[in-house]
């Protein structure tokens, strides 16, 4: 059985018992532990479910790669699925379930698809999809729906903080191994600003458990010194619980900071995703073992050989009491003798390679383990856990030769280097006939925005698997980073690292080399999505030779672990099944993150109030205390209308828009863009930009103007104001702002850099206030200051001046069709104006209004709005208005696009004003239906509303529309699409329904 | 050392924006004229005496000064420079100054801002147009642990909030 052994765990601490529970049962481990090494020292074999066939899982691994161990974590605020337990430090508290089971993980119904599996092979869903019937219904969709998702979704919103945090750095290096501890050592003696990161609570790798010699010490002391040497340099940084997730180009790298996952108790952000820019990087990140491909290799209880030697030395577990060991390579023997120290039995050592071992075999022959060469595992026996293994020749078909009990294997086909970080920016791999691996090919590396490496791969990770290359590649690695980055210093001693001399290995795709049919499909390849080498080699045979095809029919690799057991395994399985060599079919791409990173991390602060910047005119705070009903308009929230006690929303609108007919209103237009064009060639600058003429608008004057795309659409409007000799005020939308300002940049600064015209975008420098309707001259006289009679200031003018004591600049513009007052002040008076105004305005009835009733005003005008009756498909002309249109000028931007000959067509859809037969409202979004259907069955249209309101002015719904040939039909009545299968019958009529003449704005 | 940044509005701050050939001498003569200061170099602020100069574009300086003194800087500016193409405009109402200062002020940018602000690379002096979460924004050091900065009116209050929450959220002990 699985328990704690009486030596000591190098990372756990006795002294201090944690209290954890799992699937609701109350267990014990010790502070330093995984939550993997505390179930297993539970005795906790078993922890979920596989994907596709619900067959019981085990822990294979003892890291990041592992594919089994995932748990639903904590609970509502907290709760987090798909957590990896080999990856969650254990801490008081800790609740963890299992998942993917129905109804418990030690009898789930969903394991019955495991007897199906003869039905699930390879592409099920593809081919079941084509050719659907019954069974599909009422066989297997339950099944696939059962087995939809691992984990469950969090119900409650995230408990935790997160953050982010920007660095630049000289020399990064990911992997706090031995490797990567020598890069960031050399590195940082030059001087180099070095961030290392270690994705572990613990430094030192591999070699702390193995303990090879470094300089004449243990591998245990030398990191000691290393780490010592580290933290007395300022210019290095070292960090743990840190993961490098992806390398993106020009040296940018996600890395993933777990802060307090170990101590949920303690203050502060949870996770803190780094965005580093790094001038170079190593990425000694280490290398995985490699599963071995035997019948029965997923039952709990069969681990990679370096997670049993881990979890007896670094935690004091041991897996089982009889280890069979099967092995094509030397390292796994030093499992067989970490056993043997710790007093539990190895029964045998498989070897699959004919001549066997070096050196470590015969220390673990010396200590009376039995070891036998050219042998294999035919398959594993048990059902929730192994209770024993029958041999056969690796060289065979897999007769049994003799059964052997045991209640844990280690297997080990070999090691992959980490090549992840190393290939996400474009680094390429080799592979290595002799090691069997693919490694980076550092003739080839990821290039930065300067065409040289930005990426040095180090230690096992660029396939040094032995300690002094990889300790002295480490070193080299460090050393190339500081110089690219632009440091050096006299090299001093290369560590110097070695270990017991190792044979070679022999490739083992496949155990016994010889399987037939029955061992292949239970040898799996991907254990948390249910491939088995069967499944690899069907796909081989029905045509899906490309790597990737194979992976997406198979689902090999496509799991949470992204295949970081599995990939190696399945492509050389695809290689034999095409007869291709290894090489020739390639790895499937390697896409960040290393490992799932939170979303939490992702989002950082932009969360609740953070989530996006909500932008606020200077009288935002009057509209917030007065029951302002808002909308956002881009990042603005604008009040849509101002919601009087007892009425709902539509009474309001009804009410503004009555009120500044009659009355006065007052609206705050503040967000409206404002853009100063200055220059000699300011007006020549303008007329491009514009479809009418600018450069000869008198100083002191207003005209509205049309902005198009080079491709001809409209794309805003807005009235110029001429300021002075060379300079311009252009008005833009409230969403055009921004957008407008950088359209003049990009041809000023790209394509006209020669005309001497600046631009200032001033949109927030004024707040604006828009005081409409019949008593608005009386209320500005009311407060004293300039003349804004219609003889000093008639419509389409503007004057400077003060209003009941604020320097104010006023244009005579109106959106509205009634008298209006554009009144620009200094954003800092903004709100004290805006005051002044509403106790001016108190006798003549004035009343704030909102977003809806100016909507509302400006179609009772005929006004278009750019975002309603344009949409970036529209052009002036369709618009009716060709008036704003210059015939005078050679060029504009758009001209020659509108002059195409589908701008000219004259059946486009042109704009009109719609009026119901009955009153009523149009709905939003209506087409104008015509005869007959299209190819596809549809209704014919004939156009289609772009502004459907109720207008409280005239008593009844109103609209505006572009249809076939609209202007010339006035009178004519179409019919309208109401959504429901219904029509509504419409008349077209002029789009003005309001003061047809111009008279309102202009007295 | 208490470990707290503190992060506050500084009100109203005079800021005109002034475009022009900057290698002209009117230009340079008339921003000496109305702050005492020479032009910085790129990425560089100058500041004595409750004004300061700062290098915004190849072709465009602010100008910070008294709020009170802005509107009468524009229209000097504009008499300097005479028929010389330029734009001078106030800007002080468009903008929002900040202050970030503690010990750890430094990582509360880092914590929003791509620009490397490490304090051996970003001192006394340095200055950077940027972003810090979602927003544009202009930051300078004005002395160790002691920043200001600029941002648009419109999204004080979430730049405001934004720096709180980073200070609040501690220090990252990188720098």
């Amino acid at each position: 059985m699985s328990t704690r052994l009486s030596t000591a765990g190098r990372l756990i601490d006795t002294a201090k018992p944690i209290k954890f529970s799992f699937n609701g049962k109350t267990l014990q481990g010790y502070a330093g532990d995984t939550l993997a090494s505390a179930l297993l020292a539970n005795d906790q074999l078993l922890v979920g479910r596989s994907f596709k066939y619900h067959r019981p899982r085990g822990v294979v691994a003892a890291g990041a790669e592992e594919p089994n161990g995932l748990v639903n974590l904590g609970s509502n605020g907290t709760f987090e699925p798909n957590q990896r337990i080999t990856t969650t430090e254990l801490f008081d508290g800790l609740s963890a379930t299992s998942q993917n089971h129905w109804p418990s993980l030690e009898f789930d119904v969903g394991s019955i698809n495991t007897h199906l599996a003869r039905f699930l092979p390879a592409g099920f869903y593809y081919k079941m999809f084509i050719h659907p019937r019954p069974l599909w219904k009422h066989v297997y969709e339950p099944f696939i729906r059962q087995s939809a998702g691992l984990g469950k979704a969090p119900k409650d919103r995230d408990a935790d903080t997160y953050e982010h945090f920007n660095c630049t750095v000289d020399v990064l290096v990911i992997g706090g191994g031995i490797a990567g501890l020598a890069a960031a050592a050399e590195a940082g003696r030059t001087g180099a600003r070095v961030l290392l990161i270690e994705q572990t609570a613990a430094w030192g790798g591999r070699a702390v458990v193995d303990q090879p010699t470094i300089d004449g010490q243990t591998a245990a002391d030398w990191v000691t010194t290393t780490l010592a040497g580290l933290a007395a340099m300022e210019n290095v940084d070292i960090r743990t619980r840190t993961m490098g997730a992806g390398v993106y180009d020009h040296g940018y790298v996600l890395a993933y900071e777990r802060l307090r996952d170990h101590a949920p108790k303690a203050s502060g952000p949870r996770h803190r995703l780094w965005r580093i820019r790094a001038r170079q990087i190593v990425t000694a990140t280490g290398a995985i073992e490699r599963p071995l491909s035997f019948a029965g290799n997923d039952l709990p209880g069969v681990l990679l050989a370096s997670a049993v030697r881990d979890y007896a030395v670094n935690f004091g577990v041991g897996i089982g009491d009889r280890t069979v060991i099967a092995t094509n390579n030397d390292d796994a023997y030093r499992t067989a003798l970490a056993l043997h120290d710790a007093g539990l039995q190895v029964p045998v050592i498989l070897d699959a390679r004919a001549k066997g071992g070096g050196e470590l075999a015969d220390q673990a022959r010396a200590k009376g383990i039995r070891v036998e060469n050219g042998k294999a595992i035919a398959s594993v026996k048990g059902g929730k856990r192994v209770t024993g293994v029958s041999v056969c020749l690796q060289a065979g078909q897999g007769a049994v030769l003799e059964e052997i009990s045991c209640d844990c294997v280690a297997m080990s086909g070999g090691w992959s280097p980490v090549v992840h970080l190393w290939s996400h920016c474009g680094g390429k791999l080799t592979w290595d006939e002799a090691q069997a691996m693919f490694r980076p090919n550092n003739d080839r590396p990821p290039t930065g925005a300067d065409g040289e490496a930005m990426v040095i791969a180090a230690g096992t990770a660029n396939g040094h698997l032995y300690t002094a290359e990889a300790i002295a590649d480490g070193w080299s690695a460090g050393r190339a980073a500081a110089h690219a980055a632009g440091f050096t210093a006299k090299p001093e001693a290369i560590p110097d690292g070695s270990d017991v001399p190792e044979l070679p290995l022999t490739p083992v795709w496949m155990m016994p080399q010889g399987a037939g049919y029955d061992l292949r499909s239970k040898s799996w390849l991907d254990f948390q999505n249910d491939v088995k080498v069967s499944d690899v080699q069907l796909a081989a045979q029905e045509g899906f030779e490309s790597v990737e095809h194979a992976k997406r029919y198979t689902t090999l690799g496509m799991a949470t672990d992204q295949g970081k057991l599995s990939n190696i395994n399945g492509l050389a399985t695809l290689s034999g099944a095409l007869n291709i060599p290894i090489p020739s079919v390639g790895t499937t791409t390697f896409r960040p993150p290393y490992t799932p990173i939170s979303m939490g991390a992702i989002a950082g602060v932009a969360r609740d109030d953070l989530f996006q910047p909500i932008r606020k005119t200077p009288i935002s705070g009057w509209h917030e205390s007065n029951r302002a009903d808002f909308e956002p308009v881009g990042q603005w929230r604008r009040p849509y209308a101002f919601v009087h006690k007892g009425e709902s929303v539509h009474d309001a609108v009804k009410r503004e828009v009555t009120n500044t007919r009659t009355n006065v209103g007052l609206l705050d237009a503040s967000t409206l863009g404002k853009i100063l064009v200055k220059g000699p060639d300011a007006g020549r600058f303008l007329d491009m930009l514009y479809t009418n003429m600018m450069s000869n608008l008198a100083v002191g004057k207003c005209r509205y103007g049309l902005m198009c795309s080079e491709n001809g659409f409209l794309m805003d409007d807005g009235v110029v104001a001429r300021i002075d000799d060379d300079t311009w005020l252009c008005h833009t939308t409230t969403g055009g702002a921004d957008r407008i300002h950088a359209w003049m940049e990009d041809w000023l600064q790209c394509e006209w850099w020669d005309w001497k015209v600046y631009t200032a975008n001033l949109t927030e420098q004024f707040a604006q206030i828009a005081v409409v309707g019949p008593k608005a001259r009386q209320v500005l006289e009311k407060m004293g200051g300039m003349d804004v009679s219609k003889e000093a200031l008639p419509f389409m003018q503007w004057a400077d001046g003060t209003i009941g004591g604020f320097d104010a600049r006023v244009f005579r513009i109106s959106f509205s069709g009634e008298l209006s007052y554009e009144i620009a002040v200094p954003a800092s008076q903004g709100r004290a104006f805006w005051d002044a105004l509403l106790s001016a305005g108190a006798e003549f009835g004035m009343m704030p209004y909102g977003t809806e009733c100016l909507h509302v005003l400006r179609a009772e005008k005929g006004f278009i709005m750019i975002g309603d009756e344009t949409d970036g498909t529209v052009i002036p002309q369709d618009l009716n208005l060709g008036w704003a249109i210059s015939k005078k000028k050679d060029d504009y931007l758009g001209k020659r696009a509108q002059e195409r000959s589908h701008m000219a067509d004259p059946n486009r859809w042109k704009l009109v004003g719609l009026e119901t037969l009955d009153g009523s409202v149009i709905p939003d979004g209506a087409y104008a239906v015509a005869e007959g259907m299209n190819p596809n069955g549809q209704r014919n249209t004939q156009g289609r509303v772009t502004s459907t309101y109720f207008s409280p002015t005239l008593g009844k719904g109103i609209a505006m529309g572009l249809v076939l040939h609209g202007p010339d039909r006035m009178g004519e009545v179409i019919e309208m699409t109401k959504g429901d299968g219904t029509y509504i019958k419409a008349r077209i009529v002029d789009q003005v329904f309001y003061d047809k003449a111009g008279e309102k704005q202009d007295v | 050392m208490s470990e707290v940044v503190n992060v506050r509005d500084l009100g109203s701050q005079g800021m005109v924006t002034l475009r022009g050939d900057m290698s002209s001498k009117a230009f340079k003569a008339a921003c000496k004229a109305l702050s005492e200061l020479a032009i910085p170099d790129r990425n560089k602020i100058t500041e004595a005496d409750g004004k300061g100069i700062v290098w915004m574009s190849p072709d465009e300086v602010l100008l910070l000064l008294p709020h009170a003194d802005a509107a009468a800087a524009v229209a000097q500016f504009a008499a300097a420079m005479g028929a010389e193409h330029h734009l001078a405009v106030n800007v002080s109402d468009a903008r929002a100054l900040i202050a970030v200062e503690g010990p750890f002020a430094a990582e509360v940018l880092a914590k929003l801002t791509p620009a490397d602000v490490h304090p051996a690379q970003f001192g006394p002096g340095d200055f950077r147009r940027t972003r810090l979460g979602q927003v544009a924004a202009a930051i300078w050091c004005v002395a160790p642990g002691s920043y200001r900065v600029i941002c648009f009116r419109s999204v004080a209050d979430y730049t405001l909030n934004l720096l709180s929450a980073s200070a609040e959220a501690g220090p990252v002990r990188h720098f």
